[in-house]
């Protein structure tokens, strides 16, 4: 038999239903794996042994019972971002960096639910502020693939972590491309659905208009499994979106012949040639099971990425204002007064990175520039989904590059924001038009894992699960694991 | 000089939901501080506002009681700023698309002029928490129960022209919200309160004068002293020489005055921007006019109806509409009776006006029933008693809670209406003030009313009058 770690959620799911392993065994082995390589990679904020031993002993009553689900007893692990009852919830922050939530995030309580047993809470860059999680209050994330550069950003530990085998899947957020970016810096399957698709309560927000829970995992086939799980209305989440969660596994199936697909001409600008020629030959991979490629424009593309960084900003900044020092989290010591109290709570709580987006974001809002950026980027925004609106109509699916290049040094970027921000070029757009998006590894420039985005209208997470199933059915390239850690 | 002073309000009304407005906390006023704060209302990390759909239905009960458009589509939005009692930083509010535009009420002015006022907009919003200082020595403490409370805040064009023209555009409201059944109109717990912005112009000039807001003014009587106050001062500084700023201004009940409390330098820039956890806010028609089949008789409506119906000035019909319970009060009173419109309403907006206010009650408390008022005055039509005792019984039946038979049987409060008792009273009378007699004979007729005064004062002012009356002229003429 494959090693534990090695293998699948839906072949873990098999196995624990068969009782050929039980979730106790299998939580051991991932927790004795975070330990060996937590040091090397800081994949994880917090580690949680008893609590997912515990979980897993009632799960293997349930499996042995008979009344075990597809997903009872398989170990993941959470972003810190998703709020979870009596545990540290730190979003990656010295703000919260002693917080412990009273309440579940929707998507915890629905994964606990469905029986998942929860190892820990992943690193992350600070309040998802980032893009390769070198923002993070508890220190950068290595890429397991290579560990002189990032996993990417925001979701690194979580990419990190399932990227290394020390968890089958973990959870994610993506607002500008946290989950496929990382995703593709580390070789693995990420999705971020339609917004509205999961629900938002529970998950701290950064910008709540572009903010989306998803999950991380070595095959689309598992992270369909976990998506049926996280999926659907939520009556805390007001724009959650009241509609039937399909039956993503089973359509899985489908075969692409007819599948109409758009390669997006604005996606191959400014691409390193080795990273364009693997898209392209996946495009050629799935043109040869039946795909019809079609090149398509979104002409307002290109303005996605300062559109974002108006929009993402204005939101966060407000959105964080709630860190003040005086109900929870971090407090100043000794405040004189309460301009005090504010200053230097958040001045202390906060990181560098999450301070330059709520002065940009109070800057956009302010009188008499609000016009001129927030307004702005708003109609712009609206253009950008008009574009992927058009481009549906003729298309069931867009496909390109997830990033310009591949992981990064760590350090590499730190100095220049602008640089930074740009490696999320090929993700914003999906976010801006709230559209679903997924990546999925498509082969190797040098060393190291690239990703292909999927890109499809509102609701058509199924499709895309379904495309790069298809696709890794002829292909391995998601199944490989880095060296150091098989 | 001439100066024109020129007013306009802004109205903050709770609305009497359970729960608040994005929360499921109670809102129930008086709790332990904090006790109906939940996590969503401490804003803890990843909560998430939900609107309350009875908030809703409120705000537009309220935009179709004053002819205002009700927004198919509104929306909420951030109103940034840091303070203790508020949670999250930014308060939800309505800012560029209010759910109501475009209203207006009438006010009625004493002389009888009716004036309409315009209502720019009212929007629904949160309420913030409380700061206190009081009693905890250079510390502030924060209750957190008010903190999403719902409110409207209904905003007056500046149609007003004077304090007493505010205070009756405020009571307006006061007894519109009432009536709605959206409000308690309580101002002493704050769940009805105003800001007023005034300016002053010289007379006649077009352009408006720089205004100042005053905040936060929670009674009928400090809104008139403190926009008196406020005029004085607007005109004493500009006749001074001086120039209004444009500031927020703080009403002291005890000093009387308003003081400066910031300028618009100092002012927060609020950032307004939509709030993106909540979707637009949408209406159709079919629940517009399911929420106007709820809608009570109005108080204008009202009053029309009292004056066709009994023949009510219009003065007594907007007294008694003031309140539906008053209302409702006098008509029960009227239908009990079997008539005597008049007499009922004096009676109602007098003497037992009179007595509601002397213990603090409102007419929902009083001591005295509808019917019981009604077989009162059944007395006084049936000449059992005199207008002038029915009084003294009214208060009696107040005091005791008795019936008004059983105190006029009891005190010997009947009255007199047999003539030859009556006479037998006069002859006394006369026979007793020789001397008055003599000189209401010799011409000062004036005396006339001294015998009546005797006479009442003998019969223990049971003598029916206008037997009395007729009696008295009939002996002295003789």
């Amino acid at each position: 038999m494959t090693e534990l770690h090695l293998m699948t959620v839906a072949e873990l799911s098999a196995s624990l239903r068969s009782g050929a392993i039980s979730s106790v065994e299998l939580t051991r082995a991932f927790l004795a794996r975070i330990e060996r390589h937590q040091r090397e990679l800081n994949a994880f904020i917090t580690v949680s042994p008893d609590r997912a031993l515990a979980e897993a002993t009632r799960a293997d009553e349930r499996l042995r019972a008979g009344r075990g689900g597809a997903l009872t007893g398989i170990p993941i692990a959470h972003k810190d971002i998703f709020c979870t009852r009596d545990e540290k919830t730190t979003c990656g922050s010295r703000m919260l960096a002693n917080f412990i939530s009273p309440y579940d995030a929707t998507v915890v309580q629905r994964l606990r639910e469905a029986g998942v047993v929860c190892l820990g809470k992943t690193n992350m860059d600070e309040f998802a502020m980032g893009s390769s999680n070198e923002t993070s209050w508890f220190g950068p994330v290595r890429n397991p693939w290579d560990t002189a550069r990032v996993p990417g950003g925001s979701s690194g530990g979580s990419a990190a972590a399932v990227a290394a085998r020390l968890a089958p899947a973990a959870t994610g957020t993506d607002t500008g491309g946290s989950i496929r970016q990382p995703a593709a810096l580390c070789g693995l399957t990420g999705i971020k659905p339609t917004y509205g698709r999961v629900s938002r309560y529970g998950m701290i927000a950064f910008a709540s208009s572009l903010d989306q829970a998803g999950v991380f995992a070595l095959s689309a086939e598992d992270a369909a499994l976990l998506l049926s799980a996280m999926a659907g209305f939520d009556e805390r989440d007001s724009t959650s979106v009241e509609l039937p969660v399909p039956d993503y596994v089973a359509e899985l199936a489908q075969p692409l012949k007819g599948l109409k697909i758009g390669v997006l001409r604005e996606f191959f600008q400014g691409l390193e040639a080795p990273i364009e020629e693997l898209i392209r030959t996946a495009l050629d991979a799935l043109h040869a099971q039946g795909a019809v490629l079609k090149e398509v424009s979104l002409p307002h593309l290109p303005l996605s990425v300062p559109t974002y960084y108006v929009v993402a900003p204005a939101e966060c900044s407000s959105n964080l204002a709630r860190f003040d020092g005086v109900r929870y989290g971090y407090r100043c010591e000794k405040p004189r007064d309460l301009a005090d109290l504010y200053q230097r709570s958040r001045g202390e709580g906060f990181g560098a990175e999450v301070k330059r987006r709520i002065m940009i974001g109070t800057y956009v809002l302010s009188a008499g520039y609000y016009d001129a950026y927030y307004l702005k980027a708003q109609q712009v925004r609206a253009l950008i989904a008009a574009d992927f609106e058009r481009a549906f109509h003729e298309v069931d699916v867009v496909i390109g590059p997830t990033t310009p290049t591949t992981a990064f040094a760590l350090g590499a970027k730190t100095q220049d924001p602008v640089t930074m921000y740009l490696n999320d070029i090929y993700t914003i757009g999906a976010n801006l038009a709230g559209l679903p998006a997924l990546s999925v590894p498509c082969g190797f420039a040098g060393e190291l894992p690239v990703g292909l985005q999927i890109v499809g209208p509102h609701f058509a997470e199924g499709r895309l699960l379904n495309v790069a199933h298809q696709y890794q059915r002829e292909s391995d390239w998601h199944l490989r694991v880095p060296r150091g850690f098989g | 000089m001439a100066w024109d002073s020129v007013i306009g309000l802004e109205i903050h009304a709770q609305l009497s939901t359970r729960s608040k407005i994005f929360s499921g906390s109670a809102t129930t006023y008086g709790a332990a501080p904090n006790a109906q704060a939940n996590l969503v209302d401490l804003a803890y990390p990843g909560v998430l506002p939900v609107l309350n759909a009875e908030a809703v239905r409120m705000a537009v009960k309220f935009g179709l009681a004053i002819n205002a458009r009700v927004a198919r589509r509104s929306v909420f939005a951030r109103k940034n700023y840091f303070y203790p009692d508020l949670p999250k930083g930014y308060q939800i509010s309505q800012y560029e698309l209010p759910i109501v535009s475009g209203g207006a009420v009438d006010i009625v002015l004493e002389d009888g002029v009716v004036r309409r006022i315009g209502i720019t907009r009212a929007h629904l919003e949160e309420d913030a928490g409380k700061s206190l200082h009081e009693g905890l020595a250079g510390l502030t403490a924060v209750d957190l129960n008010r903190a999403g409370t719902p409110l409207i805040e209904i905003v007056s064009e500046p149609h007003l022209y004077s304090a007493r023209e505010a205070v009756a555009y405020l009571k307006k409201i006061h007894t519109l919200v009432r009536y709605l059944g959206i409000c308690d109109g309580n101002m002493q717990e704050g769940s009805f309160r105003c800001d007023a912005n005034v300016s002053v112009k010289p007379r006649g000039s077009e352009k408006l004068g720089t205004r100042a807001e005053i905040k936060n003014v929670n009674s009928f009587r400090y809104v008139e002293r403190a926009i008196n106050y406020e005029i004085a001062r607007q005109i004493e500084l500009i006749e001074g020489g001086g120039k209004v700023v444009q500031e927020t201004r703080l009403y002291d009940p005890d000093r009387g005055e308003t003081r400066s409390m910031r300028t618009k330098e100092e002012a927060n820039d609020y950032r307004y921007f939509p709030d993106p956890d909540l979707l637009p806010l949408e209406i159709d028609q079919p629940y517009i006019d399911a929420v106007a089949a709820t809608l009570p008789e109005l108080p204008d409506q009202k009053a029309q109806r009292l004056m066709s119906e009994y023949s009510l000035s219009p003065y007594d019909a907007g007294v008694l509409t003031t309140s539906m319970e008053l209302a409702d009060y006098f008509e029960v009173v009227v239908r009990d009776l079997g008539g005597q419109p008049k007499l009922a309403a004096n009676t109602v907006m007098g003497e037992l006006s009179g007595l509601l206010n002397r213990d603090g009650v409102d007419i929902s408390q009083s001591r005295i029933s509808p019917g019981s008022l009604a077989r009162l005055l059944a007395r006084v039509v049936d000449n059992t008693i005199s207008g002038k005792i029915a009084k003294d019984v009214l208060e009696a039946m107040w005091d005791e809670g008795r019936e008004a038979d059983a105190i006029i049987e009891a005190r010997g409060l009947k009255q007199i209406t047999d003539e030859s008792a009556i006479e037998a009273a006069i002859d006394r009378a006369l026979a007793a003030n020789p001397a008055q007699l003599a000189d209401y004979r010799a011409g000062k007729e004036k005396l006339f009313g001294f015998f009546i005064g005797q006479v009442m004062k003998a019969t223990g002012g049971k003598a029916n009058p206008a037997r009395l009356n007729e009696l008295l002229k009939k002996k002295l003429g003789g």
